[in-house]
């Protein structure tokens, strides 16, 4: 059977029909492979986490990736042999990608988000690796993790790995569209949203039950994005899902925080039907199945909502509107606004305390920002505001408690004394 | 011994308006461009964040945004036969430092010019008879209709808010019909008018004159530029003149071009440099590049093939005094260019105290008001009046900010009780026409370098030798008188006139609108720069801004300046680079 998904579209088939008549286990250094690999590399936004910040060199890693156990050192996964991947197996490689377990049998941990990349193909995973040869090799050894027990033991993963994780290849439904499939592909193999974008259980699997409904990370909420209406993209149109990813902008919101550097450096990469067929398949994926029951709006005469109009009125209309409307693809609307109606608060809190700034590209340049009011506003104003923008306008979430933003305020000063 | 660097295709020397148009158009035309600032990098959303932008003790009065006397002023007496001194304080003017230059702090009226203002001698010669021989009035070598489509380029970058009065020769109704014929409308409706400037308004029409709304760099919706730069509608806080905007809302270098600009390969900005000198070859024909020191003290020569000189209007001509480029002007000669025609505005008002009229005058924006052009230019018959050229008058409602802002009738004590409850009683019920007029160039005003004084680096000063002369004079009483006969129209309970009397005082703040002393015409013996603002003696060097206006007009400058830049890149991208030499032949 013909492979119902493509990377390349219909040109892609050629490509796949070569890849094939290949042998499996030579890396094949044509220009059309390595540029498919290249391909994968940004939708797996791979520079991000494997490049430390503020000009580190590209792919030898070294990045600080915080967990809740701990923190993490990405590698270098530049060709050089001894401190990079330069010295790996076609096979060693595949092993990594597709199990999880590197070349001295050790197993990884899933801040490599192995449990998506297991569900590439061995092809594309070939490509990948063909793509990783061409960049520079950069001599830089890798940091050890900083981990609390019991994941600062290797060992447990495979305990880890035996409830939460299952190897194998993405299998695609014969009953949808190859748009569908190919969406498919992205968002669960090389894209891993849900790394970030689904929530996770006390041992950091994702609660594969709620994929896509939204995640802690790094002391942001990433937002869900399943096609719920009130909290998911359900309003967002296919289109509007496309140009957010392609320019980190639309009428509704801008990328900020990681989500500005997985646009900068992975999704405005993209083609426009990988992006496309992206957009489909999350708009298609089912709500909750269980969703929790749908909080009450908080009334309006509530003296905490009154208290968060005042604060509303003097410190955010003059952007955001009196009506919440803001100035679509410069100051995000609040009304209707999912990522300040998802029942976790974080984003919401951390934005007002500590500001934030859209990502930007060549096809949307302006930085629009948001300033920081940590200085300006007290714990319970910026409950009350941020209890008030969940709730005017028709919005409803849960209101947010004055020591949500204190706590909200001690990581951030932790964060940023760190560096992160 | 200064480092030899790389060379660069093209240097532009300070970083404001006319460097972030020149930068873009030419990056554009794949050139590799290296902008030096003397300022630091400043960036709307980190530098004029809306929660601490509208400061108004931090900005207007300890001057946050401005250059440091203590690092460069200028010397100043009001005539040829007096000692200069140097100005210690900001006061008359606020030139500028830092990314984005004075278009952070600027208000945003974004006028063009009357079509007879370009050819101010040969008109009003040929209108009134000869000019007075000390009044060195010169055209500009460079027609209206030659810079209508420049004008519009700029016009469109910012988004301007307006109505027009003349498309294509079509007088339209609620416009400026004195304008030039414009090519097509303002990009952006004019903005929400307020109270006291539509009471301008209707006695300015009862009185005979075409009240218009002032055209406003102040955005009155939404806008995305034509590179595709986002700005957000104007909330009217009345921030805008020495202020930057947080709101993405007034124009500038940063709300406009550098998102666009910053992300290209080809371009290159060092902050915190100051330019020293100009250098060029031993035949003296081209500029070899720059010297800069930066803020470590390290002197760099920075080679280019081209040299455009783009910092404020009294920073060119001195560094072309500094870098011994062209002849300095002598008064007693007549003879020489650089640093001739030094001009400014001549500004006056009129409050207008009401008892019944609350007019909120807090809610304002830059170029939030009602004008006449009645009286601008030659919009009028002079004669017998005894002066040429005039102003606009116009009801600005640019703020009413709590430190700056306490209008009080004539005769109210300076302190105290009773001048509290004069500023209680007339805060909200006080509007205010202001006149801006122009200021003819004349034989004794002029920069050249002082012989004292010295900067930071140990150049000399700039000194600036300047007074307003009769016909200024009789100009602006004639503006203003003509601005209290529609403040009278105005039913209010008080007028009171403040005429600009006397010598030029450089010490009270009247309008940063300096220009000349690198101007531009068709001979170079009278002028310092061609129509492409080429100069006559370096052709790969150009000196952009209002140091090129040969005389000053009734307008404010902003709109000029970057129609003259628009049109100097787009000769240097259609001609210059196909074929480097003199656009002009002298």
């Amino acid at each position: 059977m013909m492979k119902i998904f493509s990377p390349f579209g219909a040109a892609g088939l050629a490509v796949a029909g070569l890849l094939a008549s290949g042998s499996a286990q030579a890396v094949d250094s044509s220009f059309s492979n390595i540029r498919h690999g290249k391909e994968l590399v940004d939708a797996g936004d791979c520079v991000s986490c494997h490049t430390q910040q503020d000009g580190g060199k590209k792919f030898a890693g070294g990045r600080a990736v915080e967990t809740p156990f701990g923190t993490i050192y990405s590698p270098n996964i530049t060709p050089d042999p001894e401190t990079g991947i330069g010295g790996w197996s076609d096979a060693q490689f595949y092993q990594a990608m597709h199990h999880g377990i590197r070349p001295d049998g050790k197993r990884l941990y899933p801040a490599f988000p192995y449990p998506y990349f297991t569900k590439l193909t061995r092809d594309d995973v070939s490509a990948i690796r063909a793509y990783l040869n061409t960049v520079p090799a950069v001599k830089s050894p890798p940091r050890a993790a900083n981990l609390t027990w019991p994941l600062n033991h290797r060992v447990f993963m495979r305990g880890w790995n035996m409830l939460f994780f299952t190897p194998g290849t993405f299998k695609p439904d014969p009953n949808k569209s190859a748009e569908w499939n190919r969406g498919a592909y992205l968002v669960e193999g090389a894209g891993h949203c849900g790394a970030c974008h689904t929530p996770k259980n006390f041992l950091g699997a994702d609660k594969t039950s709620q994929a896509l409904a939204g995640g802690a990370i790094q002391d942001w909420f990433a937002p869900k994005i399943s096609g719920d209406l009130h909290d998911g993209t359900g309003a967002w149109s296919v289109d509007d899902i496309v140009a957010y990813l392609k320019t980190g902008r639309n009428k509704f919101s801008g990328a900020t925080g990681l989500m500005a550097e997985v646009v900068a450096n992975s999704t405005s990469k993209l083609s426009d039907a990988d992006l496309h067929a992206i957009a489909t398949y999350v708009k298609t994926m089912k709500p909750e199945k269980n969703p929790p029951p749908a909080p009450p709006q908080a009334r309006m005469d509530d003296p905490k909502m009154k208290a968060g109009a005042a604060v509303f009125a003097d410190s955010c209309s003059a952007c955001h509107g009196g009506d919440g409307k803001g100035t679509p693809g410069l100051f995000p609307p609040l009304a209707g606004n999912a990522n300040v109606q998802q029942h976790d608060p974080a984003t919401v809190i951390r934005v007002i305390l500590d500001g934030a700034r859209t990502v930007a590209t060549d096809a949307k340049p302006t930085t629009s920002a948001m300033p920081a009011y940590n200085w300006k506003l007290k714990d319970d104003e910026i409950a009350a505001v941020a209890s008030y923008v969940r709730n005017a306008w028709g919005n409803h979430a849960p209101p947010v408690d004055p020591g949500q933003v204190k706590a909200m305020r001690e990581n951030l000063r932790e964060d940023h004394a760190s560096g992160s | 011994m200064a480092k030899k660097l790389p060379a660069k295709d093209v240097v532009l020397v300070g970083f404001g308006w006319t460097a972030a148009i020149l930068g873009q158009e030419l990056t554009d035309a794949g050139l590799d461009v290296l902008a030096i600032e003397r300022g630091a990098w400043r960036d709307t959303s980190t530098d004029f964040a809306v929660t601490f932008a509208q400061d108004e003790l931090r900005y207007m009065w300890r001057r946050a945004l401005f250059e440091e006397p203590a690092r460069e002023t200028v010397t100043f007496r009001n005539a040829p036969n007096q000692e200069a001194l140097p100005m210690r304080h900001l006061g008359s003017f606020l030139p500028a430092t830092g990314v984005g230059g004075a278009g952070v702090h600027w208000n945003g009226q974004t006028w063009r010019f009357l079509p007879t203002d370009f050819v101010a001698r040969s008109h009003n010669e040929q209108r009134y008879g000869p000019l007075p021989a000390d009044m060195t009035v010169q055209d500009w070598g460079i027609t209206y209709d030659e810079l209508e489509p420049h004008y519009d380029r700029f016009e469109y970058l910012c988004g301007i808010s307006g109505k027009a009065g003349n498309l294509k020769g079509q007088l339209q109704p609620g416009g400026n019909p004195f304008e030039g014929p414009r090519s097509r409308d303002y990009p952006n409706p004019p903005l929400d008018m307020v109270y006291g400037p539509t009471l301008f308004e209707a006695a300015a029409k009862a009185t005979g004159h075409k009240p218009f709304p002032c055209p406003a760099a102040n955005m009155s919706r939404a806008y995305t530029n034509p590179l595709g730069v986002e700005m957000g509608p104007c909330t009217y806080c009345g921030f805008c003149e020495k202020f930057g905007c947080g709101n993405n809302s007034k124009a500038s270098p940063q709300t406009t071009v550098l998102p666009v600009l910053m992300r290209k390969d080809n371009f290159e900005l060092r902050t915190e440099c100051e330019v020293l000198r100009v250098n060029f070859d031993a035949a003296a024909k081209r500029a070899t590049g720059v010297i800069y020191i930066d803020a470590q003290g390290e002197e760099f020569e920075q080679p280019a093939e081209m040299v455009i000189m783009c910092a404020y209007a009294l920073h060119n001509p001195r560094l072309l005094l500094l870098s011994g480029i062209g002849m300095p002007y002598d008064p007693k000669t007549g003879q020489g260019a650089v640093g001739k025609n030094y001009a400014y505005q001549i500004t006056s008002g009129v409050d207008v105290f009401f008892d019944d009229k609350i007019l909120n005058p807090f809610v304002g924006a830059g170029a939030l008001g009602v004008g006449i052009d009645d009286y601008n230019g030659d919009n009028f018959d002079h004669s017998g009046l005894g002066f040429i050229g005039g102003g606009y008058l116009a009801c600005w409602d640019t703020n009413a900010r709590p430190i700056e802002h306490h209008p009080t009738p004539e005769g109210t004590p300076k302190w105290g009780g009773a001048w509290k409850k004069a500023v209680a009683k007339n805060y909200l019920t006080t509007a205010s026409i202001s006149t801006h007029g122009a200021v003819m160039s004349h034989r004794n005003n002029y920069l050249d370098l002082d012989p004292t004084y010295r900067d930071i680096y140990g150049r000399p000063l700039m000194r600036m030798t300047f007074d307003f002369t009769d016909n200024e004079h009789k100009m602006s009483d004639y503006l203003t008188d003509r601005a209290t006969d529609i403040a009278k129209a105005m039913n209010a309970r008080e007028v009171h006139a403040k005429k600009r009397t006397g010598h030029y005082s450089i010490v009270p703040y009247q309008t940063t609108h300096n220009t000349g002393g690198a101007i531009m015409g068709a001979d170079p013996k009278t002028s310092v720069v061609n129509k492409y603002l080429q100069s006559w003696d370096l052709h790969n060097l150009f000196v952009l801004g209002a140091c090129a206006f040969p005389q000053n007009a009734g307008y404010n400058p902003t709109g000029t300046v970057a129609a003259l830049a628009y049109h100097t890149a787009a000769a240097i991208k259609t001609q210059y680079l196909k074929n480097p030499g003199f656009l002009v032949q002298a």
